[in-house]
């Protein structure tokens, strides 16, 4: 089966407008969770990483002079603009381009412009924008959008439907998520705390990302690293409580083991989801334990990121790049004191090791579960 | 990667009042004027018994009761049958329900029961959690029903073992207009899958 | 408080889609959760916002909510001593 290449990525965020720059603020162990007292958002000041209206304009002016685009539109067309400026190789026009969004323009339904609250005008934007012959696949699919959209475009590549593919994430931090998740007891009052005994809750996060997937080896011109094995599967047993199990990430985990050809011990880090709400974590502990993998250094960058929806899973696999690349581990940011039942190794402190493969896994709503191999050559 | 054909063993739809299955009429409701009594009427049609039912938002009762219209009387089903998902509104109906109730921040009462249907891909985990599915998922939003799509990413599932079958389909909603098509597909059949021949079938 | 009784079980099938139940199958002291009613996690989270817009209680902690969940008659006798509507 044809390999298919991580070749290059961008990430908008809090933490900065390029990958490299995100990077060096994990290095630093910078969060882009902050006090947020924006009243569009919410009536009260909360915890939240959101993207500065200002950088983001700054940056925007430079790509293009039309205003009529929402924020989320522009995080996402600037972050393939700048992924196409620095690959000339990158055609995205020849392309398939999938779009993970779990709530795409939802703050249209507030303000009268509900057109663009239809995801399809999402892929319609980015259509026009980059002038493709093909719409964009929009993928909704709750928390592991992301992720899952890295293993769609695989699949489409080693189907030998594309050659290329271009994911592009993003959500925003909104007031109709924000309340919902409020309505679920859901939000941490501090910082969120991924694994932590003392955690309470998510913290929100914006953000977008794009990454450039490739079968043909000679675009790569970093390290060589792969998708290796993917794949997803479902609880099966509640549509917004984690399983006690852990069943359907377990069954993710194994199967994507499986797809990789190798075993549990061959993982040399895990980046987990790790919302830090009581349940998740907890379930994630026991998949992880379930599948063999208590001593493997395990992270979760919600502590810098917040929870970023259907960029998520994204983001995080881009740092999993970025950290193969880098040899290098980042702290579980808001980690004190271990608060789940199960043993699992979380990364205090960043520390610099030889990494050959990450497992990054992602959970959602629905009983969703995503779980994919990332690999490099040595 | 083994490349085997594959077939539309069973098919059905939800449009107009009417439920279809394999093309024949199996269900006709002209009285009840809200798509609320319409499902009810299937569910009770169908002899179901299962509370859960009442709790869904209208876009996972027209996608869980299609689901159970295309498995009946089957024995297909099994743990790796995937589930592959498609609409235009994504969950916009319930999107704007979840809105209202948030749109005054002097009557602000989001509700959790409402929220947690604004996702799509719940429908998909309704219908994993009646029939047990611990299955491949993926829902994708597209302008109108893409037959090449739903056709080529259930063919790669079973090509590369992720699934043994696939139950893929079309479950829209939007300001009470409905339209719903699913399609079991699997190694057995008469008709063979094509992106023209789910076309026709979702056209019938 | 017979009358707050049945106005929470009123609210309870109405609120949580309870469609196969009827009022006079909800005993006062039966258990809302579990084997009784088989409410759900969903379901302690709707009560939560129920306390709050018909009786103005704001639980200082949603982990008050498994106890005064517990059955229709613990409910009211909450309702009756903390309501400010």
């Amino acid at each position: 089966m044809k390999k298919v290449y991580l070749v290059a990525d961008n990430i908008i965020s809090p933490l900065g407008f390029s990958t490299e720059e995100n990077v060096e603020n994990l290095r630093l162990n910078q969060t882009g969770i902050k006090k947020v007292d924006d009243n569009y958002i919410w009536s009260e000041p909360f915890f939240g990483a959101v993207v500065n209206n200002d950088k983001l304009s700054e940056a925007w002016d430079i790509i293009s002079k039309d205003s009529g685009y929402t924020k989320l539109e522009k995080m996402m067309l600037i972050s393939v603009s700048k992924l196409l400026a620095e690959n000339s190789s990158l055609d995205i026009t020849k392309c398939g381009v999938v779009i993970s969004t779990t709530k795409g323009n939802i703050n249209s339904l507030r303000d009268d412009s509900y057109k663009k609250a239809y995801l399809t005008s999402i892929s319609k934007t980015v259509q026009d924008y980059f002038k493709l012959d093909h719409t964009p696949l929009i993928l909704s699919n709750a928390c592991i959008s992301g992720g899952l959209a890295l293993a769609v475009g695989k699949r489409m590549i080693q189907s030998e439907l594309f050659e290329d593919v271009v994911i592009i994430g993003g959500d925003l931090l909104s007031e109709f998520t924000l309340s919902g998740f409020f309505s679920f007891q859901a939000v941490s009052p501090a910082p969120c705390k991924p694994f932590c005994k003392n955690r309470t809750g998510i913290s929100l996060g914006e953000a977008a990302a794009s990454v450039w997937l490739s079968s043909n080896k000679k675009n790569v011109t970093e390290e060589v690293i792969s998708i290796s094995g993917d794949a997803s599967a479902n609880d099966a047993n509640h549509i917004s409580g984690p399983s006690r199990t852990g069943e359907g990430l377990y069954i993710s985990i194994t199967k994507a083991l499986k797809d990789a050809g190798i075993e549990s011990n061959q993982i040399d880090y895990i980046t987990a989801h790790g919302t830090a709400t009581p349940y998740n974590d907890e379930m994630e502990a026991i998949a992880f334990n379930r599948a063999g993998m208590k001593n493997v250094p395990i992270n979760s960058l919600k502590g810098y990121y917040g929870h970023t929806l259907g960029a998520s899973a994204l983001i995080e696999s881009i740092i999993a790049r970025h950290c193969l690349i880098n040899n290098e581990l980042f702290a579980s940011l808001g980690f004190e004191e271990l608060g789940v039942s199960e043993s699992i190794n979380v990364i205090a402190k960043n520390h610099k090791k030889e990494l050959k493969r990450v497992l990054k896994t992602a959970s959602g709503f629905g009983g969703c579960n995503v779980a994919l191999i990332i690999e490099k050559e040595v | 990667m083994i490349k085997e054909k594959y077939y539309i063993s069973d098919f059905c739809s939800i449009r107009d009042k009417k439920v279809f299955k394999n093309g024949e009429q199996l269900y006709i409701d002209s009285e009840s004027d809200s798509l609320k009594d319409f499902g009810k009427g299937i569910y009770q049609y169908l002899e179901l018994k299962y509370p859960k039912f009442h709790k869904m938002d209208e876009l996972c009762k027209l996608g869980f009761l299609a689901s159970e219209v295309l498995l009946r009387d089957s024995d297909k089903l099994d743990q790796d049958t995937a589930l592959v998902l498609s609409n235009r509104s994504s969950s916009l109906d319930t999107d704007r329900k979840h809105q209202v109730s948030i749109q005054d921040r002097e009557d602000f009462y989001p509700s959790p029961a409402v929220f947690v249907y604004t996702l799509p891909n719940i429908i998909m985990g309704e219908i994993s959690i009646k029939n047990k599915m611990k299955s491949e998922n993926a829902f994708f939003v597209t302008e109108s029903f893409d037959a090449d799509l739903m056709s080529k990413y259930s063919k790669i599932l079973m090509d590369t073992g992720k699934a043994t079958n696939v139950i893929c389909g079309w479950v829209d909603l939007d300001n009470d207009k409905y339209d719903v098509f699913l399609a079991f597909l699997s190694k057995k059949g008469r008709i063979e899958l094509t992106k023209e021949e789910l076309n026709n079938l979702y056209n019938q | 408080m017979a009358e707050l009784r049945e106005e929470l079980k009123e609210k309870l099938i109405e609120q949580l889609s309870l469609e196969d139940v009827e009022i006079g199958e909800i005993g006062d002291d039966d258990p809302l959760f579990g084997d009784g009613l088989g409410l759900d996690s969903i379901d302690a989270l709707e009560l939560i916002v129920l306390l709050e817009k018909d009786y103005g209680i704001k639980l200082k902690d949603p982990k008050e909510g498994k106890a005064i969940f517990e059955s229709i008659g613990v409910m009211a006798d909450y309702i009756a001593k903390h309501r400010t509507k």
